[in-house]
């Protein structure tokens, strides 16, 4: 009743003793514990997760408590796994632990904010003009433009309510599209798996509209571009719980505790199984600890020690005794017994295309497509043969596109491996060598520019004459430094030999000693010998960010392929990097794209786009001939990146936003009034060169974007490389360029591509960004709205770690004025309908886009292509150049579309990686389940998707994994290809349907889908390739099998046809700062690298105050202790890192983990958290993105050929930023730039 | 006022407001406040330490000031407390006095060291500064100034050996606790250090309610006399039960 009172009992007080009087019974009042139960009651536990950039995609408990979340706990509620597998759970870490911060911290953006200037001219221009007349008259005023552009990132935000901001982009977008085109509105939204819906918002927004998405696996340079190069998909990979199935796990450049720490128990506990684990890594990792032995690598040499590794592997597994499971593997698996074409060159032999049946007079009998099916030649019989399976096989016919052991005819063929034996000949064949040109103290060796190996071959008689061929594994093999008894000049005699690729070659390229890459090579492979292929490499993004990533990853697969572990359990490629696998889909990509309304969407490859639009090509470094293979086919490679990409958008390889310098619409509309179709006008004007690609001049006005969303991102804070080019030229502010570009230093310029004396400032006319938080990206944004957490909103999350799909529901409502992303894209589709009138109608707009993978189409050119702009062919639509596609856009019913289920979801149907289906029945379903629209028009009678549950529905409805009835249709399309039955892995399924509420309830396994080329059972974990395998379904490659030999004529031209070491590249961004602006401190020259961080997930947790509390408290770089002593920096100092792209300000960490000459800076801490001014810039410390620049690589371009054809986030180029070095040095001063920029006085008093 | 009677000088008046009303307000609102407090304010009866933030200067300015404080207020209450009849059984007066001074200063320095110590890290150190509040600042500054006013007696006491101030101010305050109002006639005319710290000391009783000083009340002195090491409590029949659902009173 009362405290006091309460005490006042001396007289009744009771006590006893216990134990001899060391325990003690009173009767206090122990209402006190009443504090403890109130901490942790709360009124409702809500299922979410967290839609960070991560793999994690764990089920949380978020607790809510008088309409506050107030904390979150792991579930602990997921599905039980079998006998003899660890649960999954529980998942979860500390960054998630400490999301709820987020909700009601002092960074959250609580209210739309809009830059101050910007806001002013809006409102006297709107008092004038309706809006678009409004948006026009502001933009084409270059000095009001200029006032607010060049104020992006200096602050200057004034709140605004919804009904303003959401028709200032309305205003802006309807303006782009009418007076530029619509691809002129840009879209950056990255990792759709972390909120599906989130992202669909945006993207179906865009897509109704006709703007363009732009990709971020590639951008990110998580895509390795090796995985579609060898296996015809992006990335596929095992579940994490599969790590327990394995034998033998090599961790290569990933650090599983620090960046997979939800799933990092499977490798901790697979260990008390016994399996053997081998950590490569340069720096003293979190999961080296794990290791029964750690490899410290040199950086950036991983390919030179998978060559070494491969070289035993094929030694000892392969040519001095051969395990039958492994040539088994490789004979039914892998291209290594098809033949190739060799030519003669200087008098020696280059391997060239692979070997077709329409090389042969009769085309061995193939009618439909005997260009694409590759030949091998039968053990047995001798007879040169089609194996079954080709590319081929999968488009034209049915039934035949499979692996089983047949030749076309339906023989029973077992192919050759080698041609060893049977051969005619033996020929001088060269093979490229580069590792004796490395530059900023990276090994070299003193090998010739071509090595010459004497490899088996045989002559045939083909249509063009006698040629000789030799079959892909002898020239593997020769490649690898493997004698076969043939000889050759350079081949290592033992392992002690230091020529290419054996192991003492390795110790000296790679500094490993070179009896750790034998025990290592020996070790994985009699593992995979003993279990039939489990042993496993987990990697990560480490190896995947030089220049020359492809080189790392195909030496890696290699040897997993060598040793039969892909597609098999506890075995194969584990690269677990930024892509989440988006596990429905093909059920979200019609409602993401707007496919129910119209296809093809616009999508863009990131890499090229902003390669371009930040005008980080007129700063280029690297000169093509730099990395131009001494064995390259003749052929008019003095070209710069630059018009190597513009030549690949001509060419219909990579996509093109803008595509074309007129307006789209405008195509269209002269094309009428000529009475032609407009892809007929197009192509016409096109040929004639009056129909300009914007890919030709990047700099002109036409050709800039002029909007741009970024949501779900942190473009400017994270992702953005070469941050400072964006700021100079994107967004036209303040930035820190130190260097200087291709005008002023004299340096080669494009050679095709125009090059303007003056590089645009300020192309964009409006940022707008959507984000919870003040990150980065929004404080250099005109327009920040505010959306709803993951604690807010609901939506779907799935991951490649685990089988599960999760939801975000919203625990509470968004707190002040903010709303979940599908909320804000659909008022802003709202108001540009209301507004659109203005100055659009139905409209046609024609949309380029390229040749896809999975389709028909990507046999339209061969090897050797073909340019029509340089006149040697003529511009065909779909063949050899962009596809060509009148889309209607109807501007005033863009909300009711958004807002519904469009009709070719019943007429077209559905499908997904080369399958179709009817979907007829999912789409009448979904018109129960959520309704139909009943007001009139357009729309009338359609499946309703107002909300984001709605929406949800419509994608767990369509896609195979969550609707069984539609995983057994695609299994049956697929059967069709095959000419197998599939149906057995999804019919007992085949009644499941997948609910947002059932996965509210519980999480819930995935259906196994031919989207996906693992299973899900009860008896297997999934694991990439695993149907592949088990169940004889092709590969998508151009030979149907793991394609270990690229024979594309841009490969062969950059010596890529089978896997080498290359050194990273020279970037030269050091000379021009070197002793500028000298402090009176020490530079020294060290590796600059990015790695994943521990506290934080990409930018994400960075600004959280409990993360920063338990590091820093802000940007840190790591140094070894040797390089911090050689330029007196001691731990905690102050330094600046910074080379010709710009400079960044951190506290140094002197650690004994570093490897001397490299730097770490775990990416995308953000700048807005306790960062000084640069002493070399004057501007606020910078990102780690501010010292990098991205650099494009030809062979990521190649496009309409097989598996090279362009995928949206599946092929094209990624932005690598490890080969970089920096100069590091001490700060004199540290300047927090506290004070009012200059210039500022004048703002303050409006 | 009754015309018959002289009209007191302002000064009589303020004295008797000052010492005869004043410490009865005083301690009114030390003992009310104080129960109101620890009944309504459980979460705010706390020490307020700063050790977490910042360890540095506390070990010994708070180490320091309390055994200086403790004495001294040990001193002050069994000084002022004992009738003189009690203690003249054992020792004078004027021995009394003299051991007063030399004790008191004694401590009075280890305890001016300490709390000037304290002060300094709570205004000098900006991680204590800026989580300090008013309150955490005034009763550190007002600490200070009572204690240098009370070593600024102690000049005023050695002039004077006969011990009658000392025995005036006991008077005082054993008159005040037996509810003699005019004992302030006692105090009349001393020295002004006397006054002011007698002053001051009695606002101090007035603030400690609304201050961390409330910490004194519970210090914990059982803990020494405690009989075991494991505490268990039995359920008692009026205490809340928790129920399925929430905070309940058990049916009966």
């Amino acid at each position: 009743m009362s405290n006091v009172l309460d005490r006042l009992t001396f007289f009744t007080r009771k006590t006893e003793t216990f134990a001899n009087g060391h325990g003690v019974m009173n009767n206090e009042d122990r209402a006190w514990e009443e504090a403890y139960r109130h901490r942790w009651q709360h009124d409702k536990i809500v299922r979410s997760t967290h839609g960070a950039n991560c793999t994690g995609s764990c089920s949380w408990k978020i607790y809510v408590k008088g309409g506050i979340v107030t904390w979150e706990t792991q579930q602990t509620d997921y599905p039980r796994t079998r006998h003899d597998l660890p649960n999954h759970e529980p998942r979860g870490c500390s960054r998630g632990a400490s999301y709820s911060w987020y909700l009601y911290s002092s960074n959250r953006v609580k209210y739309p904010l809009v830059r101050a200037r910007l806001v002013k001219l809006w409102r006297e221009a709107r008092a004038k003009h309706p809006p678009i007349a409004a948006w026009a008259s502001i933009v084409e005023d270059a000095t009001k433009r200029a006032s607010y552009l060049t104020r992006r990132g200096g602050g200057g935000f004034v709140r605004a309510k919804w009904d303003e901001v959401t028709e200032i982009i309305a205003a802006a977008n309807a303006y782009t599209v009418k007076k530029w085109g619509p691809d002129r509105v840009f879209g950056f939204s990255p990792i759709p798996a972390m909120s599906m819906i989130s992202y669909a918002a945006g993207a179906r927004y865009l897509q109704l509209l006709g703007g363009a998405c732009g990709s971020f696996y590639d951008w990110y340079c998580d895509l390795p571009p090796a995985s579609p190069q060898t296996w015809g998909e992006q990335t596929d990979v095992p579940e994490s719980a599969d790590w327990y199935n394995a034998g033998f796990i090599i961790v290569w450049g990933s650090n599983v505790p620090q960046t997979r720490t939800p799933d990092a128990h499977f490798y901790t506990e697979v260990r008390y199984k016994g399996t053997k684990s081998v950590v490569i890594s340069p720096d003293y990792s979190e999961a080296s600890k794990f290791a029964d032995l750690w490899i410290s690598v040199k950086q950036g040499t991983d390919a030179a020690l998978a060559m070494a590794m491969g070289h035993v592997v094929l030694t000892e597994f392969h040519r001095d005794r051969q395990v039958p499971y492994f040539r088994d593997y490789i004979r039914q698996y892998s291209d290594l017994p098809l033949l190739v074409r060799l030519v003669a060159k200087d008098g020696r032999y280059v391997p060239e295309r692979l070997l077709r049946a329409a090389d042969f007079a009769d085309d061995l009998g193939e009618t439909n497509n005997p260009a694409w099916k590759t030949v091998g030649i039968d053990e047995a019989s001798g007879a040169v043969v089609v194996p079954t399976g080709a590319i081929g096989f999968r488009w034209g016919e049915q039934g035949k596109w499979n692996l089983e052991e047949k030749a076309a005819d339906g023989r029973t063929v077992s192919l050759r491996l080698g041609l060893k034996g049977a051969h005619d000949d033996v020929a001088e064949v060269l093979f490229p060598y580069f590792a004796n040109q490395a530059s900023n103290g990276f090994a070299s060796t003193d090998h010739p520019d071509v090595l010459m190996r004497r490899v088996p071959v045989k002559k045939l008689a083909l249509k063009d004459g006698e040629t000789l061929v030799a079959s892909v594994y002898d020239l593997f093999l020769a490649n690898y430094g493997v004698d076969q008894g043939f000889g050759g000049e350079h081949l290592p005699k033992s392992y002690e030999d230091p020529a290419p690729y054996s192991p003492a070659w390795a110790e000296a390229v790679s500094h490993v000693p070179r009896d750790q890459i034998i025990a290592t090579a020996r070790g994985f492979a009699s593992n995979a010998e003993k279990t039939n292929g489990r042993s496993m490499v987990i990697i990560g993004a480490a190896m995947n960010h030089w220049y020359h990533m492809d080189m790392n990853y195909r030496g890696v697969m290699n040897l997993l392929i060598l040793c039969g572990c892909v597609g098999q359990s506890g075995g194969g490629w584990s690269h677990y990097v930024g892509q989440e696998k988006l596990r429905p889909q093909s059920g979200w990509a019609p409602v993401a794209f707007a496919l129910d309304w119209a296809r093809p969407p616009r999508q863009q490859n990131s890499t090229s786009f902003f390669y371009a639009h930040t005008d980080q090509w007129r700063y280029e470094t690297l000169d093509v001939k730099e990395i131009l293979s001494p064995t390259a086919p003749a052929g008019d490679w003095e070209l710069t990146f630059i018009d190597f990409n513009a030549k690949a958008e001509r060419m219909g390889w990579l996509p093109s936003t803008p595509a074309l310098k007129t307006n789209p619409l405008e195509v269209c509309r002269r094309a009428k009034i000529e009475g032609l179709d407009p892809k007929a006008y197009a192509v016409r004007e096109m040929s004639a060169k009056r129909l300009e690609m914007s890919c030709m001049d990047p700099d002109a006005e036409e050709n800039f974007p002029r909007n741009m969303f970024v949501w779900r991102s942190n473009l400017l804070g994270s992702s953005g490389k070469g941050h400072e080019y964006f700021l100079k030229h994107l967004l036209g502010t303040s930035h820190g360029v130190l260097g200087k570009d291709l005008g002023e230093t004299g340096r080669r310029k494009p050679a095709e591509v125009n090059w303007r004396a003056e590089g645009p400032r300020g192309k964009l006319d409006l940022l707008v960004t959507i984000d919870f938080r003040m990150s980065t990206t929004a404080v250099y944004s005109d327009i920040v709205l505010p959306t709803a957490t993951w604690y807010e909103k609901n939506d779907l999350n799935t991951s490649d770690m685990h089988p599960f799909i999760h939801p975000l529901t919203a625990a509470v409502d968004p707190a002040w004025e903010c709303r979940s992303d599908w909320d804000i894209f659909k008022a802003i589709a709202k108001k540009f309908s209301e507004i659109a009138p203005e100055a659009l109608g139905v409209e046609q707009d024609l949309v380029l886009s390229p040749i896809q993978h999975d389709s028909a189409a990507e046999m339209a050119q061969g090897p050797e292509p073909k340019d029509w702009w340089k006149g040697e062919c003529d511009l065909i639509p779909g063949k050899t150049g962009p596809n060509l596609v009148v889309v209607e856009r109807d501007y005033p019913n863009l909300y009711k579309r958004f807002t519904s289920l469009g009709p070719l979801m019943s007429k077209v149907g559905n499908g997904g990686k080369g399958l179709a289906w009817n979907t007829q029945h999912e789409v009448e379903a979904l018109g129960r389940l959520n309704g139909v629209v009943s007001e009139e028009g357009p729309t009338k009678g359609l499946p309703r998707i107002e909300t984001d549950i709605d929406a949800c529905e419509a994608v767990l409805m369509l896609a195979p994994e969550t609707n069984g009835a539609v995983a057994v249709k695609s299994w049956e399309a697929l059967g069709l290809q095959t000419g197998r039955e599939h149906t057995h892995l999804a019919l007992p399924k085949e009644e499941e349907k997948i609910r947002f509420r059932d996965v509210v309830a519980q999480p819930r396994k995935i259906i196994s889908s031919p989207i996906w080329s693992g299973l899900e059972s009860e008896h297997v974990c999934y694991n990439a390739g695993y149907t592949n395998v088990h169940e004889r379904i092709p590969w998508r490659t151009l030979t149907g099998r793991q394609q270990l030999y690229q024979d594309h004529s841009w490969m062969r031209a950059f010596g890529e046809q089978l896997c080498v070491y290359k050194p990273p590249v020279d970037l030269k961004t050091i000379d021009p700062v070197r002793g500028r602006k000298p402090n009176g401190e020490k530079e020294i020259m060290l590796n600059f690298i990015t790695p994943h961080q521990k506290w934080g997930i990409h930018s994400t947790y960075t600004d959280n105050l409990m993360m920063l509390t338990l590091n820093r408290g802000g940007p840190v770089v790591w140094l070894s202790e040797v390089d911090a002593q050689k330029v007196g920096i001691v731990d905690n100092d102050w330094v600046e890192a910074f080379n010709a792209n710009g400079a960044l300000t951190a506290r140094a960490v002197v650690s004994q983990r570093m490897k001397e000459g490299t730097v770490f800076m775990y990416h995308a801490q953000e700048k807005i958290v306790n960062t000084p001014g640069s002493e070399q810039t004057g501007q606020r410390g910078g990102i780690h993105n501010s010292v990098t620049r991205a650099v494009l690589k030809p062979t990521h371009m190649i496009g309409g050929y097989a598996q090279l054809s362009y995928g949206f986030n599946y092929y094209g180029t990624v932005g690598c930023n490890r080969d970089e070095f920096v100069l590091v040095r001490k700060m004199k001063v540290v300047d927090w730039l506290e004070r009012p920029r200059p210039g500022n006085a004048v703002q303050q008093e409006g | 006022m009754h015309p018959d009677l002289p009209a007191l000088p302002v000064t009589d008046w303020l004295n008797t407001a000052l010492f005869g009303f004043y410490p009865y307000i005083c301690l009114a609102v030390m003992v009310i406040g104080s129960v109101l407090r620890f009944d309504r304010e459980q979460y705010t009866w706390r020490t307020g330490s700063s050790q977490l933030l910042r360890r540095k200067q506390l070990m010994w300015g708070s180490n320091l000031f309390h055994l200086g404080i403790l004495f001294l207020f040990l001193g002050h209450s069994v000084g002022l407390l004992t009738p003189h009849s009690i203690y003249s059984i054992v020792i004078t007066a004027e021995a009394k006095q003299l051991l007063a001074i030399i004790a008191g200063s004694i401590a009075g320095a280890v305890c001016f060291i300490g709390l000037t110590l304290l002060m300094h890290r709570r205004f000098f150190d900006a991680r204590i500064r800026r989580t300090s509040t008013f309150g955490d600042n005034a009763v550190l500054v007002i600490l200070w100034v009572q204690l240098s006013l009370g070593l600024a007696t102690v000049p005023f006491s050695l002039a004077h050996d006969d011990a009658s101030v000392m025995l005036r101010l006991s008077s005082w305050a054993q008159g005040i606790l037996t509810f003699k109002p005019d004992s302030a006639d006692l105090v009349r005319g001393l020295d002004w250090p006397y006054q002011a710290h007698l002053l001051l000391g009695l606002t101090i009783f007035l603030l400690f309610p609304f201050t961390r000083l409330v910490h004194i009340l519970s210090a914990p002195v059982w803990f020494l006399g405690r009989r075991g090491w494991q505490l268990v409590r039995t359920r008692h029949r009026d205490m809340p039960t928790r129920l399925a659902g929430g905070l309940q009173s058990p049916a009966e």
